[in-house]
């Protein structure tokens, strides 16, 4: 809501400097989003009288205009051709910061010659002062307007530009604003009393209102007048328009506009003429398949659900949001029937959000305004009408009014507002400071209790807490002192999962990793990219109704896809190593419910081969760098896990691993897919694991118990076996594991090679052996070794290599 | 020449001899010299019984201290041996101590979680607890539970994005949560009074991609009900908060604001970290960085869980992640958080 403040010292003393005014208002719970000053940069422009017009010597459509500026008397060349002597004009001396009127270019004036005239100066359009478009002509400053005086003071504004919160549909009016500075700043607003002569034929005898939807329209005024002059508006009405934000139009449609901004109760103007036997009015809703051209000039289709006005054939405009094209006011106007009326605000908002069509009336509406507004405003358009563009008004106004509601006082005690503040303000104060916003306090039979009532223009005032606010926004936030909590902590029970997550994100970041964060929407394209095979998702991922665009459109079922392309933009400027983790959520559709947000930690590792770096051997990442990684991080978290062969159809076959916990398959690790790692245009191996978070957690509550540190002292034997290729390693520890005196199994080498025959590979472990009850003699070692090799040799066709 | 004569000749020899020695072998040969069983010295010592009784005392004591004088010098002499030695053999294992440690990879959180770990601290020691709640939301708990009825204006300041759903017999509505407050009423719907605490989490928005606006960030919620709670409770707990995160001496203000689910309701502000308040181009010259919106829980959002306004008060309050680390460190696009670029994530 743009507000200029000459227009707001119309209703109220404004004393305080522009800038601790906005703080004020500000503090109070209205930003100012903006100042913007009019005539801050008019310097050499003054206010001057034109005293001679002569023609120009070389050419017929320019002048030599004389410009009386009280100390001096320039001639300028001037091509405009509505300069008459005796006007007061805006002139610019040489070195004036003007608009261009051609080319809207910022320039500085400088000396010209004009067709052999030398002109040091320029007498100024409005566009050329940059306060509107109009080019036409010089602007006519008032008669009153004095001689020599700078411009800026004449005709200079500051424009606060204010932040109007949902809850203050009053304070889109100068008026309102009016009323909340004259609050905050202990001044007493002036309202101008509205009133006009009525001659006409009394307007009941002339036309009717019904209202056939009262729940969507609590009341309909409207006025009549006749014999109206359609015509510009005056200057001081189109500058304030332009200056809130709205063009003018014609002088109907500018009142209308200016009362709107003025009291903040949207007005509309029919042409009487063009209205159905203009007649009735009624109030309705939309029939079906009904359809009307707006002002705009659109054709809309109405539903059922929307209010409209209408005569007895046809809707008229659409109530509240925009009026029609049939019955607009035009320059052969010559009589109209004004509307000022109150419409259900959540009716105006659906219709105007259905429409999408949003106009300053529909904003106000659907806020909610009161329907004490209507007579008010409408009163105060009539007697502007009346001024500006002549005409009688019938006698009397109509006024259907089913909506009546008598407010009810709200009771306010001063023990319960100190129980929401936590600071007792004295009886006087509450009352000073409601009273300063136009409520009325009654008291009580108790000294600390009040029966407060909400001034008519406030819609957002319900309940205590509404006026406890008022009372504090008034006093001011900052007379609440600062307290901390002082009664007994609630109970606590931290949720573990958010435990694991920090863990888990902890230990990777130790490992070297890199946490990332990905939009969770995504497209379809992103997800099937990095789960190919059958070529269609297990679980069919949500859908947005709305997307913003294709590549969000999807709620991710994976945090594969954000990862790859994660690592492709960083492939792009990095050749050394990357390990990168997420942990997030994916969202899986659920039957009739919210979806399942498992959280997942997804983490990748990439080396390209191509970098250098100190001090040189760098191996690229494998599979078990992957797996270590897992492995290293579920020690970590308690959790031991298994590895069984996968069918990951992003995952290279055979150098994968599905992650097992207690039988469970809770994540997977392993080589990306050749044919994915391209079609996200990565090159190199990559290595990926993806661990469900929250399918883990229960398995990493568990109960641990002590061991014993042993105390009788290990031996230790490295054996080399030789085996058949396809034996894994798993087979073979489950073996040597199954003797008791074996405390540890280590692998330290895998070989295959010229040292061994073909079709085998060797395989090299260290065994410690450790009784818990007395120190292991050699021999004992030596029993227990034989015994496992005799056993790997039997099962598995193990021999010691030589 | 008498024995005593001959001691002190002893001694001026074998202190000259030894200021020359330099290594260890040559040391031995002096002690085995001097001090050995074969020396004149142990002679002496040893012979001392057939000297006259006159000379027997003064000849003994003078040996006796020569022998602990030379055994003394002997000591000084190895160590200054030893650790001439050390000094050298260190000097000549000397490094180019600037050539570069063998790398170990190091990894980060990222900012924002960095930044919700930290508030997360900050809120736990004064007794909240931390939860999360679904980014997936009815309707009920992210509008209408919190006064914000369909055809609300509020609504049309938290662009929503809907999820497309057959809707079952119930017609509810499924979205992705505009804000993190829904999870105000799911937690008082499940605990009573007194309670406190934040919820960190994604939260989304129907918007346009640019420099300030993306479709999905971070926000944490906070609150607390129980009896006796107050206005001034609201500011001090978020006071205390703006101590620790930003420093004491960072200047806080309160204002009023609107919110439909808290009355009264309250935006806080910190003082410009650039300007030192006096109006810059970050603040948008009015000195004040806005930080969070809060207020006293809606007496309708505390009877629509059941619990009794007239007994029971709260404060509530929410603030975005991202814009934190953004004025903290100058960051300019809020996009860069979710380009998982390393050039930027490795800066913090
Ligand atoms: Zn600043």
């Amino acid at each position: 809501m743009k507000v200029p403040l000459k227009w707001l010292k119309e209703y109220v003393a404004v004393t305080l400097p522009v800038t601790e005014l906005a703080e004020r208002l500000a503090m109070a719970g209205t930003e100012v989003k903006g100042t913007e000053v009019i005539g801050g940069k008019w310097e050499n422009i003054l206010v001057g009288e034109v005293i001679t017009v002569e023609p120009h010597p070389n050419a017929d459509r320019l002048r030599l205009v004389t410009v009386e500026l009280g100390t001096e008397q320039p001639t300028v060349v001037c091509g405009a051709p509505n300069l008459r002597l005796g006007d007061k004009v805006a002139f610019a001396r040489v070195g004036a910061e003007l608009i261009d009127g051609h080319s809207g270019q910022k320039i500085i004036l400088k000396p010209a010659k004009i067709r052999g005239v030398v002109s040091s100066g320029m007498v100024l359009s409005e566009k050329e002062l940059g306060i509107s478009d109009i080019h036409e002509g010089i602007m006519v400053l008032p008669p009153e307007a004095p001689v020599g005086a700078p411009l800026a003071e004449c005709l200079g504004d500051t424009i606060f530009d204010l932040d109007i919160t949902p809850n203050r549909p009053d304070l889109l009016s100068v008026i309102g604003v009016a009323r909340e500075v004259a609050a905050l700043t202990g001044e007493e607003p002036s309202i101008p009393e509205v009133s006009y002569e009525a001659k006409g034929a009394p307007i009941e005898e002339q036309v009717s209102v019904e209202i056939a939807a009262p729940q969507l329209c609590s009341r309909y005024s409207a006025s009549l007048i006749y014999g109206i002059k359609i015509a510009e508006s005056p200057r001081w009405l189109k500058s304030r328009l332009l200056a809130s934000g709205m063009r003018p139009i014609n002088n109907i449609v500018d009142v209308t506009n200016y009362v709107m901004l003025e009291y903040g109760q949207p007005l509309h103007a029919f042409d009487f003429f063009k209205l159905w036997g203009n007649k009735k009015i009624i109030v309705r809703r939309a029939g079906g398949g009904e359809v009307m051209v707006s002002l705009d000039g659109v054709e809309r289709a109405l539903q059922g659900d929307m209010l409209v006005i209408a005569d007895e054939k046809q809707a008229v405009a659409i109530a509240g949001v925009m009026g029609g094209a049939s019955s607009e006011v035009s320059q052969e106007t010559t009589s109209i029937l004004l509307e000022s009326a109150n419409f259900a605000p959540a009716s105006i908002h659906h219709t105007s959000s259905s429409l999408r069509l949003i106009s300053e009336s529909s904003m106000r509406f659907e806020r909610g305004i009161r329907p004490e507004l209507t007579l008010l405003a409408l009163k105060r358009a009539t007697q502007l009408i009346l001024l500006l563009a002549g005409g009688e008004a019938a006698k009397g106004l109509i006024d259907v009014y089913p909506g009546r509601k008598e407010p009810e006082p709200i009771s306010l005690s001063t023990e319960r507002l100190e129980r929401l503040l936590g600071v007792e303000f004295s009886p006087q104060q509450i009352v000073a400071a409601l009273t300063s916003l136009g409520f009325n306090c009654e008291p009580t039979s108790s000294a600390s209790e009040f029966r407060v009532r909400a001034p008519y223009w406030r819609s957002d005032i319900h309940l205590e807490a509404d006026l406890i606010e008022e009372v504090a926004r008034i006093v001011g936030y900052d007379k609440i002192p600062t307290t901390m909590l002082s009664r007994s902590l609630p109970r606590q029970d931290p949720e573990p999962g958010l435990g694991l997550k920090k863990k888990a994100g902890q230990s990777l970041v130790g490992y070297g990793f890199q946490e990332v964060i990905t939009y969770s929407l995504t497209g379809r394209e992103m997800l099937e990219k990095a789960l190919p095979g059958s070529g269609s998702l297990k679980a069919l991922p949500l859908r947005v109704a709305n997307p913003m665009t294709a590549d969000q459109e999807y709620l991710r079922t994976s945090l594969r896809g954000n990862l790859l392309a994660a690592l492709a933009a960083n492939r792009r400027h990095e050749d050394g190593p990357i390990r990168l983790f997420e942990l997030g959520r994916v969202y899986l559709a659920r039957h009739n419910d919210l979806p399942d947000e498992s959280e997942i930690l997804s983490g990748l590792l990439s080396s390209t081969g191509l970098e250098k770096s100190w001090p040189g051997g760098d191996e690229p990442f494998s599979f078990f760098d992957a797996k270590g990684v897992v492995e290293g991080l579920l020690t970590r978290l308690d959790v031991t896990p298994s590895f069984e062969e996968a069918g990951d159809e992003g995952l290279r076959p055979g150098a994968q691993a599905a992650v097992v916990v207690a039988g469970n398959k809770l994540g997977v690790v392993g080589e990306l897919h050749p044919k994915v790692a391209e079609a996200f245009e990565v090159s190199g191996a990559v290595y990926l694991f993806e661990i469900n978070l929250t399918a883990l957690l229960p398995y990493t509550i568990g109960h641990k118990v002590f061991q014993p540190i042993q105390r009788f002292p290990a031996v230790v034997r490295d054996i080399a076996l030789v085996v058949d290729v396809g034996l894994s390693h798993r087979q073979v520890v489950d073996v040597i594991r199954g003797f008791p005196l074996v405390q540890k199994v280590a692998l330290f080498d895998v070989y295959s090679g010229k040292q061994v025959p073909v079709g085998k590979k060797s395989l090299a472990y260290r065994l410690t052996f450790q009784s818990s009850t007395h120190t292991l003699t050699d021999e004992e070692a030596n029993k227990v070794q034989q015994q496992i090799l005799a056993k790997l040799s039997s099962e598995l066709g193990a021999s010691l290599r030589s | 020449m008498d024995v005593l004569e001959q001691l002190a000749e002893l001694k001026v020899r074998a202190l000259g001899e030894l200021a020359d020695i330099d290594d260890a072998r040559e040391l031995e040969s002096w002690r085995v010299c001097y001090l050995g069983k074969k020396s004149r010295l142990t002679a002496v010592l040893r012979n001392l019984g057939e000297l006259p009784l006159s000379e027997k005392k003064s000849v003994g004591a003078g040996a006796n201290r020569l022998r602990v004088e030379l055994e003394s010098n002997l000591e000084q002499k190895k160590r200054a041996l030893r650790e001439a030695k050390l000094a050298s053999s260190v000097q000549k294992e000397g490094l180019d101590i600037s050539l570069p440690g063998y790398p170990f990879p190091v990894g980060r959180l990222h900012p924002v979680t960095q930044t919700i770990h930290k508030i997360n601290d900050i809120f736990t020691s004064m007794g909240f607890q931390v939860v999360e709640g679904p980014e997936v939301e009815w309707d009920y708990y992210n509008f209408e539970a919190l006064n914000i009825p369909e055809e609300h204006p509020a609504r049309d300041t938290m662009a929503t994005l809907w999820i497309d759903y057959e809707k079952d017999s119930n017609q509810r509505q499924m979205l992705l949560r505009t804000h993190t407050s829904p999870m105000q009423i799911r937690f008082m719907e499940k605990v009573r009074p007194p309670l406190r605490i934040v919820v960190p989490g994604k939260v989304y928005r129907y918007e346009a991609t640019d420099a300030t606006h993306i479709p999905m960030f971070h926000q944490i919620e906070g609150l607390a009900v129980d009896e006796g709670i107050t206005m001034a409770d609201l500011k001090g707990t978020l006071y205390e908060f703006s101590r620790r995160f930003f420093g004491k001496d960072r200047k806080v203000r309160f204002r009023c604001d609107y919110f439909p689910f808290v009355e009264p309701g309250v935006e806080m502000a910190i003082e410009c970290a650039v300007c030192k308040g006096e109006g810059c181009r970050l603040c948008g010259s009015s000195g004040w960085i806005e930080i969070l919106g809060a207020g006293m829980v809606h007496p309708e959002v505390l009877r629509r869980v059941g619990i009794d306004p007239e007994v029971y008060t709260g404060f509530a309050f929410g603030m975005g992640i991202e814009r934190i680390p953004m004025l903290r460190y100058g960051i300019d696009d809020i996009r860069l958080f979710y380009s998982s670029d390393l050039r930027f994530l490795r800066q913090f």
